[in-house]
């Protein structure tokens, strides 16, 4: 359906002459690391980009759309990775406007929600059309979406990663969805980076490395492996393995903690738990259940409204983090962008920001740029941080060696206990596998390790002890050999294991 | 290294096509552009009394430049170098009456060192609502600018008025005047250009080479990071404002010092505002700070020679105006382009 096509952005080609081939009435997934080119590729057969060079092709027809309009009218759909929808209209009003029935000059809400009510229906969807977006969870949403490219006509979907902000029990009521919408004869589009989730759910496999296809494959003649090697160039470790160790003495402790959000409100409540030395303690939950706001806690860059964090029975409660990183306790933050760089400084500045006014980089007030220079050098060697460029600012790198910069930087000072958030977010499968197996061989070294994350996978392939947090408490502690995906994805909407297990 | 030859083509290029602009517009009033502006470059640097003015007009612009473009370099839109001038050449004035008898070696360190310590004070007020309540250093600063001016009013028509006609306060100690280094005439040129210099020179080295410098800057680029690198964010925001507010403070002392020998109502002139364009001007760049207050003095002593060829001297506003607007277009094109860049 796309042949030949080619996009060039200032400085990168990012679709080099890609041929991307779909069969009516398959679910077609587009696999490839961040920055691959999929988005992309897809922006061009949406309309929103016009390709270079190349042809697409819908129906046999030969195309060239000027605009999301053109696409529609060839009946495709695309639901983005961000949803766009008014959030304070209900479910049916967002899915027919820009296309409201009328009786003569008024909306005719009685058609609308009549209509929308039967395509959702139609297809099990099960969307509460009466409901305002804003009181809806996130997997509803998307269901919204897709009814209203539905409504519109559409016979191709694209999914933009449709799965990345869903709990495991709604990515699978999504495929649910998509397998239906097949059997009705839709074609679609799945864009994904998991490899699971692309085994379990498409029939074909469009594999892209840096801007090419490197691969099309019929799912049910490959696995994972060779995904994988297709999307990053070499052999990839799916899963690290973890040596079961004896955790040591406590190394932090949690007793009742509340801490507020920015609004004022309750964010973390009554929160208690320890991580002890050489373990990895996950703490599993769905975006926005008080993650963000326990870490920025104990990091000393949020207040605490009370309760105590120790150290070592060292009370550190409410330390600023200069202090915290004198104890040994160093943090990868959630955003990278917004907290853990400076991005228009140069590398070598970013890394050894926290520690930029100890010896031997600070000597009596002035910096010293040759040590610093050096320090960075050997620490982009130690990490592979690309390129090795230690004057280039932060900006210029990629998300990856972005991450790698600051992992770098919190792993050089020898840290006693790391807190780690979304260690992993939008980073590819070559770097991810890095991440990790540094992260496991920190635990080993005796390293207490709190670590945050959205990813399921992450957290069941790395913690030694699962805690899940839902509405800023904890729904319960699990040991991954001991628990389900479906247990930690129920406790992850509100279930106390207590209540999972009775 | 792109960005540093960017940083250092805008500004030029931006004077060079004001004064095409300039040009045109004379061009438009009947006169030959190439006369006036040959008739400005004379009158700033034509002769040595041209050339002495320019210079004293250059002192005062490249401390309030380097005020304004301290502040922008730690995340701070100080606008109060205005209000901080004034006051920072009332307390030198004030300190400096006082000195009869003492010996300059000491008189004039000290009446220095109460104007930068007069700046400084007003500046820490807005540096030190900011890091307490939040309140935006814009507004407070402004507010600072009309209280410092209606007290400089009232103590130079009151308890400080000495004769009569325009207010002015009495004449600092002998001692306490800057010895000029070059008389021309009735003007005299100070070692008032070599200080402001050496605190461009020492403003560089603090910004690049020191661990202070790491840390304002970091929380100028982005502060959510400087915290989470365990610097502390208020401590950062009255240091920084005391600094800003000591430059103006010191270029209030040297008007006094080196000028006017007594405090007069006009002594700020909007100097403390020029000193937003100087530094927006010279990129906020200690040395491009000099070479902009350069220019800015230029424009001004060259524009009253351009009257006697018949071109009024409200060109030079327009060619002001234009550099202005293009160096500050310029970070509002690439401020969208970083913009973008971090949406995708």
């Amino acid at each position: 359906m796309m042949k030949g096509i080619v996009k060039k952005f200032p400085g990168v080609v990012a679709n080099d002459h890609v041929d991307l081939f779909v069969e009516k009435g398959e679910i077609h997934a587009v696999v490839g690391e961040n920055g691959a080119g999929k988005t992309t590729l897809m922006n061009q057969l949406y309309g929103l980009l016009k390709p270079d060079e190349g042809e697409i092709y819908i129906f046999g027809k030969k195309v060239s759309f000027s605009g999301p309009g053109d696409a529609i009218k060839h009946k495709i759909g695309m639901v983005h990775q961000h949803f766009m929808l008014v959030n304070n209209l209900t479910a049916f009003e967002n899915v027919v406007l820009g296309m409201e029935p009328r009786k003569g000059i008024f909306f005719d809400r009685k058609r609308a929600r009549e209509e929308v009510k039967k395509l959702s229906e139609e297809y099990g969807l099960f969307v509460d059309i009466d409901a305002k977006i804003e009181d809806m969870p996130v997997g509803m949403q998307q269901r919204v979406e897709i009814i209203k490219t539905l409504l519109r006509g559409a016979e191709i979907l694209i999914l933009d990663e449709p799965t990345a902000v869903l709990t495991p029990q709604e990515t699978k009521e999504l495929f649910e969805i998509l397998r239906k919408l097949k059997q009705s004869g839709k074609t679609i589009i799945f864009i994904s980076h998991k490899l699971n989730e692309v085994m379990e759910i498409s029939d074909r496999i469009t594999v892209m490395r840096q801007g090419k296809a490197t691969g099309n494959l019929i799912t049910s003649q490959t696995n994972p492996r060779e995904i994988a090697r297709l999307m990053v160039g070499r052999d990839v470790v799916l899963t690290v393995e973890k040596t079961s160790r004896e955790p040591g003495e406590v190394i932090l402790e949690v007793q009742d903690l509340w801490v507020k959000d920015n609004r004022g409100l309750d964010a973390v409540k009554g929160v208690s738990f320890a991580v002890r030395e050489g373990e990895i303690v996950g703490i599993a939950g769905v975006a926005g259940n008080g993650q963000t706001e326990l870490v920025e806690a104990l990091t000393g860059l949020r207040r605490v409204e009370k309760g105590r964090v120790l150290f070592r029975k060292h009370e550190i409660t409410g330390k600023n983090p200069k202090i915290l990183r004198d104890f040994g306790i160093f943090h990868i933050p959630e955003d990278r962008l917004r907290r853990g760089l400076v991005t228009a400084y140069p590398a070598y500045f970013n890394v050894i920001l926290g520690r930029h006014m100890m010896f031997p980089f600070s000597k009596n007030g002035f910096l010293d740029h040759k040590e610093i220079r050096k320090f960075a050098e050997e620490l982009f060697e130690r990490f592979d941080v690309r390129p090795r460029n230690v004057d280039l600012p932060a900006e210029n790198f990629s998300g990856g060696n972005q991450q790698k910069l600051i992992v770098a930087r919190e792993l050089s000072f020898s840290p006693k206990l790391l807190i780690v958030a979304q260690p992993t977010r939008g980073l590819d499968v070559g770097a991810i596998e890095f991440i990790h197996r540094t992260l496991l061989s920190m635990r080993d070294s005796g390293v207490g390790i709190l670590l945050v994350s959205m990813e399921l996978d992450e957290i069941f392939s790395l913690s030694d002890r699962i805690l899940v947090v839902y509405g800023g408490e904890i729904m319960g502690e699990v040991k991954p050999e001991e628990t389900t995906m479906e247990e930690v994805g129920l406790m992850m909407t509100g279930h106390r294991l207590e209540e999972i297990r009775r | 290294m792109n960005r540093r030859i960017w940083a250092f083509l805008v500004p030029i290029l931006s004077v060079v096509f004001a004064l095409i602009v300039a040009a045109v517009i004379i061009v438009l009033i009947g006169q030959n552009p190439l006369v006036a502006y040959k008739a400005m470059v004379l009158g700033a640097f034509g002769n040595v009394q041209a050339f002495t003015d320019t210079i004293i007009k250059t002192t005062p612009l490249i401390l309030t430049g380097l005020a304004v473009g301290f502040g922008f370099r730690a995340g701070l839109f100080n606008i109060g170098a205005e209000g901080q001038m004034i006051m920072g050449g009332i307390l030198a004035t004030v300190v400096g009456m006082n000195l009869r008898g003492i010996p300059p070696a000491l008189a004039v360190p000290l009446t220095m060192l109460f104007g930068i310590l007069g700046g400084m004070a007003w500046a820490s007020i807005a540096g030190y609502l900011k890091a307490k309540t939040g309140a935006h250093e814009v507004v407070t600063t402004i507010m600072l600018n009309w209280i410092a001016s209606h007290l400089s009013s009232y103590l130079i028509t009151g308890p400080l008025a000495v004769g009569s006609g325009t207010p002015k306060s009495p004449e600092i100690a002998p001692s306490a005047k800057l010895p000029p280094i070059l008389t021309v005439g009735a003007m005299e040129l100070t070692s008032g250009i070599v200080i402001s210099v050496l605190s461009a020179f020492l403003m560089y080295i603090l910004l690049e080479k020191t661990t202070t410098g790491y840390e304002v800057k970091a929380v100028g680029f982005n502060p959510y990071a400087a915290e989470y690198g365990g610097i502390s964010i208020s401590k950062n925001i009255v240091m920084c404002m005391a600094i800003s507010g000591a430059l103006a403070g010191l270029a209030g002392a040297l008007e006094v010092m080196g000028q006017y020998h007594r405090f007069l109502g006009t002594l700020s002139g909007g100097k403390g505002f020029d000193g937003i364009s100087i530094a927006l001007i010279g990129q906020n760049h200690p040395i491009g700070i000099i070479f902009a207050a350069l220019l800015i003095a230029a424009l001004r002593t060259g524009s009253n020679n351009m009257q006697f060829v018949g071109v009024p001297k409200h060109i030079v506003t327009i060619v002001q105006g234009i550099v202005i607007f293009l160096v500050a277009a310029d970070r509002i094109v690439r401020t969208i382009v970083i913009r973008k860049k971090v949406k995708r």
